[in-house]
């Protein structure tokens, strides 16, 4: 093994905060090898990104190195004076950013914005670094570059932005690149063209590379070492596929049962979690011929006020106690049409059964008062905004329960409040709690509890699990199946994530600009994609297809 | 119906208090505005109006601590008889504004699409204008008195809370939990009341209180240029212009201390409404 | 070229836009001077004892006797033509008057605007750089203060110390001390038509007497101005882009200036135009503590004597001022911000 690149030695990282010192990084230390990919892999929380930051010296102002080295080509760069470092930023190190839009200057054309970054290194002429920056676009395979160059961010998709980012980082040939979750907020397929491309790029150039993700399946595809972090620790190191078939640590463990791969089942997801229903299980008998499906929805389009149409032709029917999977990519109208089935908004045509009745012939302003209102609820995606701020989580689980089912505040609503909270796993001592004093999985449970509190029969799960980690989203995923088996609830589960889905439902349609691309029983439609858009989403999906019997039980 | 006990909230707003210091005084110092306004009057050591011609143009001493002025009032008196009458005008003026202000704005944020672009706009437009302007062509239209002071400056003062409140209710309108609250089983109307208008009220107090001092000025600045309220009664704004005749003799008196309560009247309200934001703020609890 | 075209669509919107207003203003005035108390034929009559027939002849003239809309229709072709009615006070018309004074008005406001414009953005940038530093604390407490002081008081008071007691500015009334001949009227701009003129030592007079209004005018509008240059220079200091800059090396100037000065310069230009239509608002009070010849105290003089028509002129000209105001920051807007495409 050659004298690594770099080595970061014992590195304490501290934060101070309203409530004193926080350390964010304990005691990491690890080293890169020129040309290599290093998968850094955490949840919030893990100090992942601080450990990024803290390398490239760009930690907020709150955050200090405490303790430890950084050392690059053998030199102590935590003692390196500003104007030592600037010449380091940019030539020897670079770093891309979550957010591509956010991390671009907006009122700057992003060709001028990759000249800046040579001139800020390189004695040449604007006009040559003007070319050197078209040459860049082309490296990065922009499209119709020379008219690229003029370009302003706002006026770029997600992932044309993330390529000028790796245009501006690699401006300066660094010896390595720092990418801090590069792809998170992209589009599946997005994201595989993105990483192609920086993947190749860090071959071509043999520049190293520190993938920093939250995603266990990305690292593993793309890096050929990785790291996990938890709550500022280093605790694993190991090529990925030791890592996934045989995790030494029990953290590790945890977060790879954890991550849905193509074939896991949701029991898988937490080894000893709560497999077993907590109460009896009603044999989900096939309805009677004859009864009418549970929900029938014929061919509903959304259109706007602009004349621009989120869903252009929808059908479905589900019967009582099915799971059915919405997948699509952003724009597809998933979203649109989750909500005109629980009746939020208005459909522009088309129609809309419940149990045999119409539905949709009440405008969603009165749907309030329908009878049909407590049957379909349905939970948010980010569980920080699906809870009123002034409400405790007592409050918000009775809400329902006050309106729809007209109960009295008292014994009664306390105590199915609390048998609701108990069911959904949130223990008694934090109802009295408001959202900000609750954890992002606590929350989500609220905003379950809140959605089966009326008992209802159809439940649409708008990415339920999107915003939380992949621990606290397996506890959910396995909380929600058990309720589904428990109440023989229907599940309209709506996900970006073709690996969720694939669990969680039984059937699954695929949207794409507001029409239903594909469907069908999951399992065979993610084996045997019949269209190539299906295909494509199928491909994107990083992960590495782990035997089914190698994971551990 | 949401569980914030008072007792929370009063530990919560010392707390906050304690942590800042400006606040702390700010509020102290509006509260004190408030009590002189109520009981000053009764408490006064001179007739704010009797003239005392002998006793003119007295700069402060110990029997008039902030002097005489030309027809030989005590100022001071006078300074704590009229903050009555300020503040009076700003807080009825702004209670106006910020109860209709804050229904037709919520409103419009709610409904969205065409009518509240048009409404957003036209508020735009209306909001750059010269406002004093206005309220001074109103109050000359409708009449040199007090109630149209009131009036015109609750006028110019509609366009801020109907944009405030539309703004802020627009960036809830499409959250979660004000979706859920729909499919709780609350119509329209009772989420844009029972749910959205609490979840304002604290940025709203924030705009109510700065507009305060906002109001507080204007008013002023109309008597000062000789409409609305008239000599003799006492009131800041008419002080500092019967002052301004004896400023460049050196009478510095009769300007200093009117302009001096004008200015912590408003500075109290200002800088009570950048603490009421975080006392308010339920998110700041731990 | 899309982006020029974007930025007139723009400009264009807005001024359609700021036509209601416009329009409300009219009507506004329209009103101003048919409600208010007193038959406006009474004026024009001869004088107080002016016959009932005089009077009704000179109703006639002026059209009162017409239905509300047809004058309504008549008064608005009138202003559509400049012609604004007649002072009682000068026996001039209005537009004359108005025309005579705005370069007062026009002088003393853009000087403050251009004082509070230089100080105000500096020490905002300055404070946002070392934010929690004794710098921002100073800022910070000299604009609470200085919102907080009327313009009125100030203005009284700055005289009180330079004139009184430094002996430092000169007698604060009018435009020029009454030992200096004012120059030939060119523009109406003291300070260019002295320098026209070649008079150096008139040119100083006009620039001394201009000091105090200009700053206290300034004074009012420096706190708004610094404040928001401060929070926003502090939003674009702690913004995603500006990590970008510094991960690539940027020298710290080009960081600060071009990276996020311009995109904190933004919502400055924004309120700019509010600030302006305040300042046109303080001007009435300014212009009355420094007995400034302008198109305000004009009108503040006539409306203490109940004469109507140059406060409706007047108020029509803020109208005027103010649009074009906001079609110059839209402009001006629409250039710094690329994104600014029709809303």
């Amino acid at each position: 093994m050659s004298a690594p690149l770099l080595s970061i030695e014992d590195l304490n990282v501290t934060f101070s905060t309203r409530r004193g010192l926080v350390q964010a990084v304990r005691g990491v230390s690890l080293s890169l090898q020129p040309g290599e990919m290093l998968g850094l892999v955490g949840e919030s929380g893990s100090g992942k990104s601080v450990t990024g930051f803290a390398v490239t010296r760009l930690l907020d102002k709150a955050g200090r190195i405490a303790n430890g080295r950084i050392l690059y080509k053998g030199q102590d760069i935590t003692r390196a004076s500003a104007a030592d470092f600037r010449n380091l930023h940019g030539a020897a190190m670079a770093m891309i950013f979550q957010n591509p839009r956010a991390a671009l200057n907006p009122i700057r054309a992003v060709g001028q914005q990759i000249a800046d970054a040579i001139l800020a290194h390189k004695r040449i002429s604007s006009q040559e670094a003007r070319e050197a920056a078209l040459n860049l676009l082309r490296a990065v395979q922009i499209r119709d570059p020379e008219r690229r160059m003029n370009a302003y961010p706002h006026e770029l998709s997600g992932g044309m932005c993330q390529r000028v980012m790796i245009a501006i980082a690699i401006s300066c040939n660094p010896q390595f690149l720092i990418a801090d979750e590069p792809t998170t907020g992209l589009d599946v397929t997005t994201q595989k063209v993105v990483m192609d491309l920086l993947a190749s790029i860090a071959a071509e150039r043999g520049m190293a590379t520190i993938l920093i993700t939250h995603d266990l399946g990305l690292a593993a595809r793309y890096c050929s070492r990785v790291v996990v972090m938890e709550q500022g620790r280093l605790v694993e190191e190991a090529a990925p596929l030791t890592l996934f078939h045989a995790p030494q640590h029990p953290y590790t463990r945890r977060l790879v049962a954890a991550s849905p791969t193509a074939t896991s089942r949701v029991t898988d997801l937490v080894p000893d979690g709560e497999l077993k229903p907590s109460i009896e299980v009603k044999d989900g008998s096939p309805p009677a011929h004859g009864t009418p499906p549970l929900l029938d929805v014929q061919r509903i389009v959304k259109r706007f006020d602009d004349g621009t149409a989120a869903v252009t032709d929808f059908s479905m029917t589900m019967t009582a106690g099915e799971s059915v999977g919405l997948v699509g990519e952003s724009g597809s109208g998933k979203s649109t049409t989750s909500r005109m089935i629980c009746r939020l908004i208005d459909p522009s045509e088309g129609e809309i059964l419940f149990d045999g009745y119409s539905i949709s012939k009440i405008p969603a302003r009165d749907f309030h008062r329908s009878p049909s209102r407590k049957d379909i609820q349905i939970v948010f995606q980010d569980p920080n905004d699906s809870l009123n701020p002034r409400f405790t989580a007592f409050d918000c689980i009775a809400h329902p329960l006050l309106r729809l089912l007209r109960m009295r505040s008292g014994d009664a609503l306390r105590q199915r409040v609390e048998e609701c909270a108990h069911r959904v796993g949130l223990p008694k001592e934090l109802l009295s709690r408001f959202p900000h004093q609750l954890s992002g999985g606590q929350k989500a449970r609220v905003g379950i509890a809140r959605a089966i509190a009326c008992s209802p029969r159809l439940l649409v799960l708008d990415e339920p699990t999107a915003a939380l980690d992949v621990s606290v989203q397996a506890v959910v995923l396995q909380l929600l199946d058990r309720l589904r088996r428990e109440d023989n609830l229907a599940f309209l589960f709506v996900s970006h994530d073709l690996n969720v889905v694939r669990m969680m439902c039984d059937r699954t349609i695929v949207l794409r600009a507001g029409g239903i691309v594909e469907q069908g029983e999951s399992r065979a439609l993610f084996a045997n994609p019949r269209t190539d858009y299906t295909r494509e989403l199928v491909d994107a999906v990083p992960h590495i297809g782990a035997p089914a019997a190698l994971v551990p039980a | 119906m949401s569980s914030m006990d008072a007792s929370s909230t009063l530990r919560h707003t010392i707390w906050v208090l304690r942590g800042n210091l400006v606040t702390a005084v700010a509020a102290a110092g509006a509260l004190f505005l408030l009590l002189v306004a109520i009981f000053g009057p009764a408490l006064v050591p001179y007739d704010p109006v009797a003239s005392d011609v002998p006793q003119a143009l007295q700069p402060p001493s110990a029997l008039h601590w902030a002097g005489t002025d030309q027809l030989g009032r005590d100022v001071f008196s006078r300074l704590i008889v009229a903050a009555r009458l300020d503040l009076a005008i700003a807080i009825t003026a702004v209670g106006i504004s910020f109860a209709i202000g804050a229904v037709i704005g919520s409103l419009c944020g709610y409904v969205g699409g065409r009518l509240d672009r048009a409404v957003g706009r036209f508020v735009d437009v209306v909001m750059a204008f010269p406002l004093f302007v206005l309220a001074m062509a109103m109050v000359a239209a409708l009449g040199n008195r007090v109630e149209n002071i009131v009036i015109a400056t609750a006028i110019i003062n509609l366009p801020f809370y109907i944009r405030f409140s539309r703004a802020e209710v627009n960036i809830r309108r499409n959250l979660g939990w004000v979706e859920a609250a729909r499919a709780c089983g609350d119509s329209h109307v009772s989420v844009v009341l029972r749910f959205l208008l609490p979840n304002v009220l604290p940025a709203m107090a924030v705009q109510i209180s700065l507009n305060l001092g906002w109001a507080i000025l204007n008013a002023a600045g109309l008597s000062f240029i000789g409409l609305g309220v008239k000599p003799p009664t006492p009131e800041w704004g008419i002080m500092v212009a019967e002052g301004a005749r004896f400023i460049s003799t050196g009478r510095w008196w009769l300007v200093a201390f009117p302009g001096l309560a004008l200015m912590f009247a408003v500075l109290c309200f200002n800088l009570l409404g950048d603490g009421l934001r975080d006392i308010l703020d339920p998110r700041m609890r731990t | 070229m899309g982006m020029i075209g974007a930025t007139l669509i723009r400009a264009g919107q807005r001024f359609l836009s700021s036509l209601p207003a416009l329009f409300g203003v009219l009507v506004f005035t329209f009103l101003l001077m048919r409600v208010l108390p007193g038959d406006p034929a009474v004026f024009f009559a001869s004088g107080p004892n002016a016959g009932k027939e005089e009077i009704e002849v000179i109703r006639k003239q002026l059209g009162l006797d017409k239905p509300m809309p047809e004058q309504l229709a008549i008064y608005l072709y009138d202003v559509g033509r400049g012609n604004l009615g007649r002072s009682m006070m000068t026996g001039q018309p209005v537009e004359k008057d108005l025309k005579e004074r705005l370069p007062a008005s026009l002088e003393l406001t853009l000087t403050a605007l251009l004082i509070a414009l230089i100080s105000a953005v500096p020490l905002g940038v300055v404070a946002a750089l070392r934010p929690n530093s004794l710098i921002d604390h100073g800022v910070r407490l000299f604009c609470s203060l200085g919102v907080c002081v009327p313009t009125f008081v100030s203005g009284l008071l700055l005289i009180y110390v330079f004139y009184y007691l430094l002996g430092l500015a000169p007698d604060p009334t009018g435009r020029v001390d009454i030992f200096t001949t004012p120059p030939p009227a060119r523009t109406g701009f003291l300070l260019i038509d002295f320098l026209l003129a070649g008079d150096l030592d008139g040119w100083w007079a006009a620039v001394r007497q201009l000091m105090l209004p200009a700053f206290t005018m300034a004074l009012f509008v420096i706190a708004p101005l610094a404040r928001i240059t401060r929070a926003s220079m502090l939003v674009s200091l702690g913004s995603e882009f500006v990590r970008t800059a510094r991960s690539v090396g940027l020298s710290r100037w080009r960081i600060v200036v071009t990276y996020a000065l311009r995109n904190a310069i933004l919502p400055v230009i924004t309120i700019a135009g509010i600030v302006f239509s305040t300042m046109l608002g303080a001007n009435v009070l300014v212009e009355k503590v420094f007995s400034w010849p302008g198109v305000a105290s004009y009108a503040l003089d006539a409306l203490l004597v109940s004469d109507y028509a140059p406060v409706q002129g007047f108020v029509l000209l803020m109208a005027s001022v103010f649009v074009v105001v906001n079609l110059l920051v839209d402009v001006l807007y629409g250039i710094a911000d690329p994104r600014a495409t029709v809303a």
